[in-house]
């Protein structure tokens, strides 16, 4: 049976900073059951933590949902994170290295895109942010 | 649930040993216990061993950063030990550095530094 069949789908609920430890544990559990390498495992776990604490900061509650993916040749963790907050006015400017409007060093959104292969972000202001990532296990 | 990370004294060095995942309010506090232990002990150096830790990201790296800036304006030393070897690859990815921070392998090594930097 390959790994993917037999890791199932997870959410964790976000509303408190310790809920962004949970949410990470989630994603990094659920690499290491795929079979995803050390470093992934602590990538994947640091993405998570990084969007997961902007829910904290930014909206008062939001999920993130993790489940396997397969595109027939390769495995990997397909993680979203929603909530529904203010939104964002400018993507492009919150995409960009050291910009941040909280007190951050405004590395977040950008520097998890560096660490995962597929990142997408969809704001609609004043109703909310998500952002989807892929982790592949062989890219 | 609030995790107390204990703080060790040795001679005049303070080693705060991370012994599982930190929130970051925990991480907040344990800056603000630190700084106090500093004031209160008189300490020359700081020892933060965050082997424990299976992830630093942006927060993480800006409070530790914050931790030594504020034990360096008292005169003391901080070094930060036991970085596990995925993490800092993880850091390097995300583009954080903590080039202000002396970084150790270990602990022994950390205590060297401290003392060596001492003399």
């Amino acid at each position: 049976m390959k790994a993917a069949e037999t890791v199932t789908a997870q959410q964790q609920s976000v509303q408190h900073d310790g809920d962004v430890v949970l949410a990470r544990q989630m994603g990094r559990q659920m690499a290491m059951a795929l079979g995803f390498s050390k470093p992934d495992q602590a990538l994947i776990a640091t993405a998570i933590s990084e969007l997961a604490r902007n829910i904290v900061n930014y909206a008062s509650h939001g999920t993130v949902d993790a489940q396997p993916v397969s595109d027939g040749r390769d495995t990997g963790l397909h993680v979203v994170v929603s909530d529904r907050g203010p939104g964002i006015d400018d993507i492009e400017a919150a995409m960009t290295d050291g910009f941040s409007t909280g007190r951050s060093l405004g590395l977040g959104l950008p520097g998890t895109k560096r660490i995962v292969d597929e990142f997408d972000i969809q704001s609609t202001p004043g109703k909310g942010v998500t952002v989807t990532i892929i982790k592949w296990k062989h890219r | 649930m609030a995790v107390r990370v204990p703080i060790l004294r040795q001679g005049s060095h303070l080693i705060a040993s991370i012994q599982e995942e930190l929130s970051d309010s925990d991480i907040l506090n344990l800056q603000s216990r630190i700084l106090d232990e500093v004031v209160k002990r008189q300490a020359d150096g700081v020892i933060i061993d965050v082997g424990a830790l299976d992830v630093i990201d942006s927060f993480g790296t800006r409070t530790l950063a914050e931790i030594a800036s504020a034990v360096q304006l008292r005169g003391a030393k901080m070094v930060i030990v036991g970085i596990q070897p995925e993490v800092a690859l993880s850091m390097v990815l995300l583009g954080l550095t903590l080039e202000t921070v002396p970084t150790m392998l270990d602990l022994d090594a950390g205590i060297a530094e401290l003392n060596g930097a001492a003399r």
